[in-house]
Formats: structure tokens, sequence, C-alpha cells
């Protein structure tokens, strides 16, 4: 009898790095797991791990890991009991949790309903104030430059105008005056109706260094709600994160306390079931609500390394019906971890996309490190999804011996055939802001625009 | 003259800035050196392929959609 009593078989409707992590969950669990693959894909180490594999379709994401139907066919095929997400593709997707979901089959992760209601921004800021949590100085809806220049005038300069169907740091622009913002609202508009499909948009004060924070919580069917602690994110480009920590460095153990709970508070307030991620932004020992992700997010392993909770296992037996494994009183922070993402891409190119064959590969190891990726030589990255190919996670019994592990295994990590982010990554390590932490959202476009 | 334009990156090609808008480029027309032709679409990333000489488009060898790798020929032009 498997420890995860509704759920015996678990279809993957992922790739890469998390498709494995996934597969590693319920190999640890005793269940069957079904990897999905695409032309790409057929000798990709999700598949060769996974107890069977189903074919998709071509290798473009939108014929096989995005494509609805081969993967509910896949689904059917594989006499799968549940669907894990991952990150990214259909993770997020309403649609595509309630196509499950009507299919009889396990949905690993929250309804369809909730999915829809924290997907949308300016539905989620709501939310987020009915549940007492602050959000960031912001209008309604604006459906006119006018309406949005009242708006600016309440919340203040800076501004930016946000997509209200808009995420993954997409559909963002800011505007510092009345002129400015006349510019770019019209823009806006144009650029949401395209992307999203929806030209709603919305105005809020742009805060100017604050740093990103962000907290794991876990929500059983039985109406448990945890926090996992939080995590930095600050170190971001172009609003796409490259170094994410826990815990946050220098937070205030008040302030911390009062950001945790409210994440956990929201969760509750939309009867949130499984692993989610509450985002906050945080200034002057203000903080302020700014998303919640409804799904597994990539630097979910620091969180791990630092409370020993295993965040895919728990989704998994959340999915099953289980009772979360631990209360609030078990979740203590050990330590300090961080983790690095590497992309196929050349930072001495403005970060090019640059999928190509592995031609060699040496991975890290030592205490207090942890390596997540599906990489192996031979392999071609294809050009035909994500950059993020691999992860570094170190830990130690203190941030400065983490940062310290962190030298050495990126000193031994060695990726060729592909230029890659683990370079930037051994400069940022030795950054003073980062080595102080007090790092903000600003602090790692400002080392790169200082170092080229 | 022929002259054959070829993808500079691996990606998926196409022709049309987004799904509902018209092709960049229709079948026969004339381009300028220099105009955008379609987008390859590269790790999530879109970058835009444009025409190295001028002339009339005559052939595509590649479809909306397709899967394309570096060097692959696109669009012939009679230059």
């Amino acid at each position: 009898m498997s420890s995860t009593s509704g759920v015996r078989s678990v279809l993957v409707a992922n790739r890469g790095e998390i498709a494995l992590r996934v597969i590693r969950a319920c190999r640890d669990l005793g269940l069957r797991a079904v990897a999905v693959y695409s032309d790409a894909d057929a000798s990709a180490a999700h598949v060769r791990h996974a107890d069977a594999a189903v074919h998709l379709g071509k290798s473009s994401a939108s014929k096989s890991y995005l494509n609805v139907e081969a993967l509910l066919g896949a689904v059917r095929s594989s006499g799968a009991d549940a669907v894990h997400p991952g990150y990214g593709f259909l993770s997020e997707n309403a649609g595509f949790a309630r196509a499950v979901a009507d299919a009889g089959v396990t949905w690993v992760g929250p309804s369809g309903d909730v999915i829809e209601r924290m997907g949308d921004k300016a539905t989620a800021r709501a939310t987020a104030e009915a549940a007492g949590v602050p959000v960031v100085p912001g209008s309604g809806v604006v459906t006119s430059t006018d309406e949005a220049v009242a708006a600016a005038a309440e919340v203040g300069y800076p501004v930016l105008v946000k997509a209200s169907a808009g995420g993954g740091g997409r559909g963002i622009r800011p505007a510092g005056d009345d002129d400015e913002l006349r510019r770019v609202v019209d823009e806006a508009r144009r650029e949401a109706s395209s992307a999203f499909g929806s030209d709603a948009v919305y105005v809020e004060r742009a805060l100017q260094h604050p740093k990103h924070i962000e907290v794991q919580v876990l929500a059983d069917t039985h109406g448990n709600v945890v926090h996992v602690g939080e995590r930095d994110c600050s170190l971001q480009r172009r609003r796409q994160k490259l170094l994410e920590e826990a815990p946050a460095p220098g937070l205030d153990p008040a302030l911390r306390e009062r950001i945790c709970t409210a994440a956990a508070d929201l969760a509750r307030e939309v009867g949130y079931v499984g692993a989610g991620t509450v985002e906050f932004l945080v200034e002057d020992g203000e903080f302020f609500f700014i998303e919640m992700n409804t799904r597994i997010q990539v630097e979910h392993p620091v969180s791990e390394l630092v409370t020993g909770v295993d965040l895919v296992a728990e989704q998994l037996r959340i999915a099953g019906g289980e009772a979360l494994s631990v209360d609030q009183s078990d979740v203590v922070v050990r330590g300090a971890a961080v983790e690095f993402r590497v992309n196929a891409e050349d930072p001495d190119e403005d970060f090019l996309p640059s999928p190509g064959e592995i031609t060699a590969l040496e991975l890290p190891g030592g205490p207090g490190v942890r390596v997540d990726t599906a990489l192996a030589v031979g392999d071609v990255i294809p050009p035909f999804y994500d950059s993020m190919v691999a992860k570094l996670a170190v830990w130690g019994p203190d941030r400065a011996t983490a940062l310290a592990r962190a030298r050495r295994a990126l000193a031994e990590y060695r990726v060729e055939g592909v230029p890659t982010t683990l370079g930037l990554h051994r400069r940022l390590v030795d950054e003073p802001a980062l080595v102080a932490g007090d790092h903000d959202i600003t602090t790692l476009e400002a080392f790169l625009a200082q170092s080229s | 003259m022929g002259h054959t334009i070829a993808a500079r990156t691996p990606g998926v090609f196409y022709r049309r800035p987004s799904p509902d808008a018209e092709p960049y480029v229709a079948d026969g027309a004339t381009v300028a050196e220099g105009d955008v032709i379609g987008l390859i679409e590269v790790m999530k990333t879109f970058r835009e392929v444009t025409a190295d000489a001028a002339g009339t488009i005559s052939r595509w060898h590649v479809e909306n959609e397709d899967e394309v790798t570096i060097g692959q020929e696109l669009v012939e032009i009679d230059t």
C-alpha cells in the first residue's frame, strides 16, 4: 500500500529537471511514474527514468507539452490516476486542470477555479485585500488613459502599468509621469490584448528598492495550512529570477512572522490545496502582496534544504487525500541555502538563448551540494523550450558557509558545448551586496550594467 | 537571380507576428533588404528573420510553425 492512498500512478506533464524531480518523488513514495515526451526529448533523462513514457507529438511546445488533447490521450492510454504539471507549460492553466478532473483523474494542485482566481492579477489583489493581506497601492482595472492618469495621481509616481492577465514578469511597463503614462497605457493595453487575450490593465505604485520575498505554503484537503518559510528571490534580470535563497537574509524576525502568516491566511482565504507560493515586495519594513503562483516553483529546493520538507512528495500526498505530514511547529528553518539557475544563455551576448549539444559535463558534489538537472553529455538542448537547464542548490549551517560551499561547487561545475550563466554566478557570488545580504531587485541589473 | 534566406538560429518558424495577424510578407510580395519576413522562436524568445537581399518572394521551403534547424533554407527570393 502506497503512502498516498488515493494516487498510484502519476503522469508527469513536463520535461527536463522538474519532470525528473517529480519522477524521483514518485519513486520515493512507491508510485508509478509516467513520462511524456516530444520528438526532441525521445531519449531524455525524464523518459529513461520513468516507469512508462508516452509520445505526445512534434518538438514545438504547442504540439507536445502544451497539447491538451495529446496529454489527455496519454493519461488515458497510460492508466495514470493523477497528473503532476510541474512548473511552466500547463501548470497554471485552469482549463487543463478542469479537463484532468473531468476525466476522473486527480490534478496535483489546486482546483481550476483557484488557479483562475489567483492567476488573474486584479482578482488576486482583491482576494489578498479580503484576506487582510497588504497589496501595493494601486488601482482597479483602468479602461482609458484618463482613468490611468487619475489612478496614478492617487497612488503616486513612479508607477507600473500591469496587464491583469499577465505573469512571469511579462506585460509590465513603468511610467514616471503623466506624459509617459499616457504613452504607455495604450501600448500596454494593446500588448496585453495580444499576449494574454485581455486588454485589462491596472496602475500600481513602483517601489524603488524592494526585496522580492516569497513564502512557500502547503495546504491539504483537510483544512490544514502551513507555511514552509520564505525565500529571497531579489536577484532578477528583466524580472526573471537568477539566484534564490532561504531564509531571506536580514529580514527582521517579527516582519518575517507577519509575512509568513499573511501567506498562510491568503491560502486559507482562497481554499487553497497543494503547494503554492505567495510573492511579496518588501521595502522599509512594509510588505505588499504581488502575486500567487499555484504550482511548485523552480526555486523550491532552497526551502527543502533548510526545512527538510520534501515539497514535491507533500504535493503528491495532498493529491492522494492525505493530511500534511508536518504541522506548523514541525517546520523549523535550519542553516541557509542558495540556488543558482544554470541557463543555456550567453551573459556576454545579452543573454542570447543558446541551444546546442553538451560536449562535456562535470557536476559538483561534496557536503551541502544538490544538483537538479536532466542533462547528460551528448544531450542536445533543444531550441523549443525554456533555457533553464540545470540548478545548483547549496546548503550550509550558516549563510557564510553556504556561500563558501557555493564558490567551491561553482568552481567544480563545468558545462561545455553551450554558453551558460555559470561564469556569471561565479562573479555574482562575490558581489558585496549579495555577500552582505542587502541586495534588492535592482542589484543584479546594476551589477550587469557595471560589469559589461 | 535566385537567393535563399536561411535560418540563423534553430527553433520554430512563424510567418505571422501573432496567430491571428496577416503574414509579414504575402507570396509574390516584393521585399527590401532588412524587411522582416518571419520570426523564429528559440527558447521562448522571438527573433526576427530579415531579408538579406531585395527581391520578390518566389518559393517557401518551410511552412508556418515548422521546426527549423540552423542554416535551413526558409524561402527563395528572385533578386
